[in-house]
């Protein structure tokens, strides 16, 4: 293996230097890691998955299975990347995987001498373990297992790059930058079509890139870029792959923006990941070349034909000096030729007997040994390839007619497996094309994605380039676009290549089907011949069960290599055609993606919007601890001088009920309810009645689910003749909306209402004290003394330069007022009460003190209305109406929503110091703590009212059971106490301090 | 990504509205006070493996709902109707 | 049938691998079944072993339309846990969990049963109250839970996001250490060797396609290759369990939703447990192949498409690289997806039908890999006794009629929410 002095496609003036496993190797801009490697001669690149064998690199591109390493160090390290698909750069660093201590020389080796033992699906017949109802024998063989499984390790640090989505809208989306793919966006492009060509190489070309560079196909790849550039409508994306094929015409596509620099830029993102919406799509996305199968196949020095022909032309990288070129079809003939060329001793190896002269003469004149009718029975050499064992394909079981040729390189070509992978995920299962012994993407005319090219076993330039003008054309009139495409370009090359005379063999094994020593099929996951018969013979023999019991295709290389060549065999196997034995379905994405690619900037604090209050920052500044409510923050406690969570909320409940306090409710979900039938939409989804209530009046009110149990709570107040304003709780805004919205455009058309969310148009604050009204006094402009605004009454007040309404509502039991400021105006408004309400001590308080005081006037929150409890579980069935139907009004009397023996709300007053938790289970005193329970706690605080512990709970029988002591059980905190049944109307049940 | 045309917005990507389900099942009057008509409101379903009428709500748009015909085999999408507008129809 | 062991994998090893029995036959049916089983996956395979097994019936036929264990047993992300709150679901899935934990040694063949645990994240104080509820009720049942804080979870698990930049903080976690993953493929095999083992046939490449009848009683079905006779027959086809109990004539409370399933290329041991993120629904493992196991939300649309959308593939991964902020420099190498039986209250079905003759096993939602032994036992157990036993006494039809909804998540009858 040697670098040439001339030729190829590299920077030569653009010399670099990388590293790989420590050692220093020179390259050039240009290179792969993967040509890199081979250019200093290195062979051997890492172990393979189960058996650690030495695997060297296998191909030049997406397809290698073999050579995975370990990219850069530090945060930038990245397990598992394919050698090939690397672009070398100045100072990169790379280290084998999955051996240790090193690749040289690996532990992990003495998995090869247990071959026999190790075949497929050895552990699921084994690690059973001897012991009844124990998995622990398992466990103990299993933490082995997962050591030596795996590939590359990962860095468990974060990502210190970025990633960027963006979407694009196109009339023609053309995969792939090869001879196809350009011809179609030419002819697309031409006709006025916005078109986006991606190609995940960085140069455009595909195939062309492995002929010898300034030929022929250079200045063809040279002309169509050239007009490709002058047309405005052509977008092309290098370094882009597409991953995915969805619905409705979306692609999904990866754009590597700066893996090939040592470091993303200032500013620059590592990939973007493109969602493309397309009208129509040209898949030109080439084939991969299928290797043959013999014994010892995996040894490194072992390559397809294709990947040296790459190597030299592209790379200028002579892989090999005394080569073997074993195939089954004419494309191999133009790599022996070109290696002879390049000084390399080649002996052509074919299986088929008869190869017509105008392909032969080729490789004869640029002195290539040819043997037809001859194939190769298995690769010779520690380590790596020093020779082959060829025979006759006739009488290749005589040990006389073997013989042992030495040689560096063994390349092998079994023809072509067009790269359906794309088309097969919208589309479902290829077709057969029994000519070229593959799977092509099926017809389907109408089909918004057609293919053209390689991919659909073209058997020629001039057929692979007509093609991709014809679809492009197509493609651009389907999606409107009709200029004139205007001629075909001609085709760089004359005649056709591999398809004629192609011979469907590609395993050479003996008479009884056996192959001379291991024969992969499945490199990465060390999958053999003898695996796959061995599958059939225990009964494997769908395609799905053969690829889940060997793990045959699914590696990081997703059995590019492996897929038909398995289907092959199962289909000699079971004595069936290939297609009838079908194929595995193909899954996005086409190669591996990067997490992050596809999140984004999604991720950290940008996860999830935040919703803030308008007031959010005056708490922040106030040193409030905040708290998750959904997507809201909300002020949970405001600590003074290092409180702790206890006690600041007890603090700030005993302020409210003995000063004054206020809290920002502007979280609540409110709903603005308008029309002629305004009331009677509210009489059909509250379980109360509306029609009595009066303008400037507001009421309480619940709503159901459809299917009775209790779904939210809320006041909604009466701001004119047609104008309703509802609230609903935090969490159930957007679905109390939607809700209305649609049984406002379907069942309930009859109703002149609409609905409008102006949760986000409103500040609220809850203002609740005795002196509340005294606050309110100081700033507002009418009088909202208690008498002049009785409970449950609303009134428009000014405040300074502000309008608002102030509603009598109170959720704390104090005399309260809920004051609903239009929201840019809420911080002003909040600020002017705070300053305003010194004088009497006015506090802020959070959400866990509103909490403690809801709990002591037994209000249900969340805690119970939990989507499982009734009206009749929370002790709210006095507010259902028997005059009017309303949502739930009919599935709420179900026979066991109606069971008397349901656990129904109770309160819980806790002996002793120590509060009880939510969660807890209710049992008798008697009873053993144990099965379901008699109930459980929903919500708990400290009262400072009554100074002790209370909950809420739900309790079977509870009514009943007042007065009763009963046990409150978390076991999950090793915590048992006792409490007394009570009401869960706690504190001031007549409710005398907020009606004052 | 499903593309559903809104009658009002015009064609949308899915992730702009939430899916309502069947549109086939009827909502019983507010007099109705069987249980069974409710229940088969409620909980049963025809949940065709081909073709299905269902509801979706352009709640990232003009907060429509409107009723698609959408197939659940391949999710091929065809006509597109404002929910007001199919109930009446059917009147 | 030879048994498995370490021993007769030395001795075929020395043989050259090349007289390993079948794992299972492939017959040609009989005329008339006792029991026909509709649906070849990891519940009915189950449930035609435990016919067997603890019941003595063997006449029993598996119909399968494509290759056994094809469907959702092939898909999920392999998860097993008994961590149910409802009175209807708690013992059951602990019934499956005792089952797993005896059952490579049951049915001679490794499913791989690894019980190293599993983590329900916790975001928020109210969260953690609820998670309390449920390690309760676990508790009080002799179930294994463990509630444990913030600090101790960042002990245990330190990869995850406890930085400034979390977009939901983890407030504490409850933790089952019984919980875990299985080889979900091996479940579907052992259970059919097991059950090939004894007698059962399994008749795969067969869609059903109909019923026969007599009178109103069920006494068969119409398959793509001809009728088979049975004198019971159970549907354990979820994903399309209405498409089939249409066929009878049957409405089911019951719609059918895309749940996908991501693995990462494989890796060297990083993640040794099962963790669910509380603030998104998203869990992953690592599977013994070193990939990275992940599961999100239902792509939210009835489909049968077996095909997921872009959304939720992002909507997933964002979940995971807040959770686990290193996954970011991993690559996902596959997604795929499964048709669910989502059901009106997120509960499942094993029962009889108001059909004569016609069983039921569905409506698992996303959860149905977990419950794959206790289901076959106790549908088995249904179906040979024609009355549910007390575990799946509450899995019934009528439930919805009679008001018992067995609602884990509290969301009520819209099944894309559970």
């Amino acid at each position: 293996m040697k670098r040439l002095g001339s030729g190829g496609r590299i920077r030569r003036d653009r010399p670099i230097t990388l590293s790989f496993d420590g050692q220093r190797l020179p390259a050039f801009e240009g290179d792969s890691l993967g040509s890199a490697l081979l250019a200093s001669g290195i062979s051997l690149v890492g172990r393979s998955f189960k058996y650690h064998r030495p695997r060297g690199i296998y191909a030049a591109g997406v397809e290698e299975p073999n050579a995975m390493v370990h990219l850069r160090r530090g945060p930038r390290h990245e397990p598992n990347v394919r050698a090939t698909s690397v672009e070398a750069f100045d100072g990169l660093s790379a280290t084998s995987q999955n051996a240790w201590p090193g690749r040289r020389f690996d532990i992990g080796a003495i998995n090869s001498l247990l071959s026999p033992v190790l075949s497929a699906g050895f552990y699921y017949k084994t690690f059973i373990g001897p012991f009844k109802n124990s998995t622990r024998f398992w466990m103990l063989c299993e933490r082995a297992i997962r050591e030596a499984a795996g590939m590359g390790r990962a860095s468990y640090e974060a990502d210190p790059d970025s990633y960027e989505k963006r979407h694009a809208v196109c009339d023609v989306l053309v995969i792939g930058g090869g001879a196809a793919g350009l011809s179609a966006a030419l002819a697309a492009g031409r006709a006025g079509a916005d078109v986006i060509l991606v190609e995940q190489e960085a140069l455009l070309g595909g195939a062309i890139l492995s002929e010898p560079a300034d030929g022929a196909a250079d200045d063809w790849l040279e002309a169509i870029t050239a007009e490709l550039a002058e047309l405005g409508n052509v977008r092309i994306l290098a370094r882009t792959t597409a991953i995915g094929a969805y619905d409705g015409g979306t692609y999904a596509l990866i754009e590597r923006v700066s893996d090939h620099l040592p470091k993303p830029e200032d500013h620059q993102v590592r990939q973007r990941y493109w969602q493309v919406q397309a009208k129509r799509a040209v898949l030109a996305s080439g084939a991969f070349e299928r290797p043959i199968v013999f014994g010892g196949n995996d040894k490194p020095g072992v390559m397809l034909a294709g990947a040296i022909r790459t190597y030299l032309n592209r790379y200028a990288v002579l892989t090999g000096e005394r080569v073997v070129v074993f195939t089954n079809n004419n494309s191999a003939y133009e790599v022996a030729a070109e290696m002879a060329g390049a000084g390399a001793h080649v002996t052509l190896v074919d299986l088929r007997a008869d190869v017509v002269p105008e392909v032969t003469g080729r490789t004869t004149s640029a002195g290539v040994t040819l043997l037809l009718g001859h194939v190769v029975l298995e690769a010779r050499g520690w380590g790596r390839v020093t020779s082959a064992v060829i025979a006759p394909a006739a009488t290749r079981n005589a040990e006389s007619a073997q013989k042992t040729l030495p040689c560096d390189l063994i390349a092998t070509s079994a023809g072509w497996s067009p790269a359906v992978h794309l088309w097969s995920q919208l589309c479902g299962k290829p077709a057969f094309d029994e000519q070229a012994g593959c799977f092509v993407p099926a017809s389907d005319p109408g089909h918004a994605m057609q293919a053209a090219g390689l991919v659909m076993a073209a058997g020629s330039v001039d057929d692979i380039v007509r093609q991709g003008f014809n679809r492009g054309a197509e493609a651009a009139r389907e999606a409107g676009a009709d200029a004139p495409a205007g001629l075909m370009p001609a085709p760089f090359e004359a005649g056709a290549f591999w398809q004629n005379g192609y011979d469907p063999t590609w395993a050479v094994v003996d008479a009884r089907g056996k192959s001379r020593g291991k024969a992969f099929v499945d490199l990465q996951h060390d999958v053999k011949l003898s695996d796959i018969d061995q599958a059939h013979l225990e009964g494997y023999v769908s395609v799905e069960h053969l690829k889940r019991y060997t793990t045959l295709g699914m590696a990081t290389d997703q059995g590019k290599l492996a897929n038909l060549n398995a289907l092959s065999r199962m289909a000699a196997l079971a004595r069936k055609p290939v297609p009838e034995v079908g194929t595995t379905t193909f899954r996005p994405p086409f190669t591996p993606v990067t997490i992050g690619a596809l999140v984004g900037h999604e991720h950290g604090r940008h996860f999830r919007p935040t919703r803030l209050s308008p007031i959010h920052q005056w708490h922040v500044e106030q040193g409030a601890r905040m708290t998750e409510a959904g997507a809201w923050m909300r002020p949970w406690y405001f600590p003074e001088r290092n409180e702790s969570l206890a006690g600041a909320y007890i603090r700030e409940a005993a302020h409210v009920r003995a000063h004054v306090g206020m809290v920002d409710v502007s979280t609540l979900g409110k709903i603005a309810v308008q029309g002629p039938d305004a009331a009677e939409f509210l009489n059909r989804i509250y379980v109360n009645g509306w029609k009595t209530l009066q303008i400037g009046r507001l009421r309480y009110g619940i709503m159901l689910r459809e299917d009775g149990f209790v779904l939210d709570d809320g006041a909604t107040a009466r701001l004119g003749e047609h104008d309703y304003f509802m609230t609903t709780t935090t969490a159930n805004a957007a679905k109390v909306l939607a809700k209305a919205e649609y049984l406002l455009q379907t069942a309930w058309r009859d109703l002149r209402v609409h609905v409008t969310s102006v949760t986000d148009q409103w500040a609220a604050i809850a203002l609740a004290g005795p002196k509340a009204s005294e606050v309110l006094a100081r700033v507002a402009d009418v009088d909202v003394s208690a008498e002049a605004l009785p409970p449950n009454h609303l009134t428009m007040v000014r405040i300074g330069e502000v309008e608002m309404r102030v509603h009598r509502m109170s959720y704390s039991g104090e005399l309260a007022y809920e004051l609903f400021i239009p929201a840019g105006f809420g911080r002003h408004v909040w600020e002017s009460l705070h300053e305003a309400g010194q004088e009497h001590g006015l506090r802020p308080y959070g959400t866990e003190a509103m909490g403690a005081l809801r709990i002591e006037k037994g209000h249900v929150a969340g805690a119970e209305i939990e989507g499982r409890t009734t009206l009749k579980d929370l002790s709210l069935e006095g507010f259902a109406s028997s005059k009017k139907a309303f949502v739930g009004s009919v599935l709420r009397n179900r026979p066991v929503l109606a069971d008397p023996h349901r656990p129904v709300l109770v309160g819980l007053e806790i002996e002793g110091k120590v509060g009880a938790k939510p969660g807890s289970l209710l049992f008798s005193s008697a009873a053993e703590p144990k099965g379901h329970g008699e109930g459980w706690v929903s919500s708990t605080t400290y009262s400072p009212a009554l100074g002790k512990y209370i909950a809420l709970a739900l309790l079977q029988d509870g009514a009943a059971r007042m007065s009763e002591v009963i046990k409150v059980v978390s076991f999950v905190d090793d915590l048992s106490l006792r409490a007394k049944v009570v009401s869960h109307h706690f504190y001031d049940p007549e409710g005398i301090r907020q009606n004052a | 990504m499903i593309r559903i045309t809104c009658p009002v917005c015009g064609t949308r990507a899915e992730t702009e509205f939430t899916y309502g389900g069947d549109a086939t099942v009827s909502r019983p009057g507010e007099e109705e006070t069987s249980m069974q008509p409710w229940l088969d409101y409620v909980f049963n379903r025809d949940n065709p493996r081909g073709w299905h009428r269902e509801y979706w709500h352009h709640v990232q748009g003009c907060r429509q709902w409107v009723i698609l015909e959408r197939n659940t085999l391949n999710h091929e999408v065809g006509a597109c109707t404002l929910a007001r507008d199919a109930v009446e129809a059917e009147e | 049938m030879s048994r498995y062991s370490a021993a007769s994998i030395l001795r075929h090893a020395l043989s050259g691998n090349t007289s390993w029995p079948r794992a299972w036959r492939d017959p040609e049916p009989q005329k008339a079944y006792d029991v026909i089983i509709v649906g070849g996956g990891g519940h009915g395979l189950a449930t035609a072993y435990y016919l067997a097994r603890e019941h003595g019936i063997r006449n029993i036929a598996v119909i399968e339309k494509g290759w056994l264990g094809g469907g959702n047993t092939g898909r999920n992300t392999t998860i097993v846990r008994s961590n149910y709150m409802m009175p209807g679901n708690t013992m059951f899935y602990e019934r499956s969990m005792k089952l797993w934990e005896n059952l490579s040694q049951d049915l001679n063949f490794n499913v791989m049963i690894s019980q190293r645990g599993q983590y329900n994240l916790c975001h928020s104080p109210g969260q953690l109250d609820a998670a309390r509820r449920r390690g309760n009720i676990m508790r009080a049942n002799g179930i294994d839970a463990e509630l444990i804080d913030r600090a101790e979870v960042k002990r245990r698990l330190p990869y995850l996001d406890y930085s400034e930049n979390a977009r939901f903080p983890i407030h504490g976690a409850i933790y089952q250490s019984r919980a875990g993953t299985a080889r979900h493929d091996a479940v579907a095999w052992g259970f059919a060797r097991a059950a090939d083992r004894l007698g059962v046939d399994i008749l795969q490449q067969r869609e059903v396609t109909g019923f026969l009848r007599e009178g109103s009683r069920i006494v068969g079905v119409q398959t793509s290759r001809g009728d088979v006779r049975g004198k019971k027959v159970g549907l354990c086809v979820a994903g399309h369990s209405g498409h089939l109990a249409r066929m009878a004539g049957l409405r089911l409370p019951i719609e059918t939703h895309s749940l996908q399933a991501f693995v990462s290329e494989p890796y060297k041991p990083m993640v040794d447990t099962v963790i669910s993120f509380g603030a998104a629904h998203f869990y992953i493992s690592q599977s013994d192949k070193g990939g990275l196991v992940m599961g999100g939300d239902l792509d939210m649309y009835n489909s049968y498409a077996h095909r997921g959308g872009l959304p939720m593939v992002e909507h997933t991964l964002a979940s995971a690289k807040a959770l686990m902020p290193c996954i970011s420099r991993l690559k996902l190498l596959r997604h795929w997806a499964g048709a669910m039986d989502m059901s009106m209250d997120g509960s499942p079905f094993i029962t009889r039908t108001p059909i004569y003759g016609l069983y039921l096993n569905g409506g698992w939602c996303y959860g149905g890999f977990k419950a794959t032994p206790a289901s076959g036992w106790c549908f088995a157990w249904t179906i040979a006794k024609d009355a549910p036993h007390p575990d799946n006494a509450e899995f019934t039809l009528d439930r919805f009629e009679r008001g018992y909804q067995i609602d884990e998540k509290g969301v009520g009858p819209q099944p894309n929410a559970h």
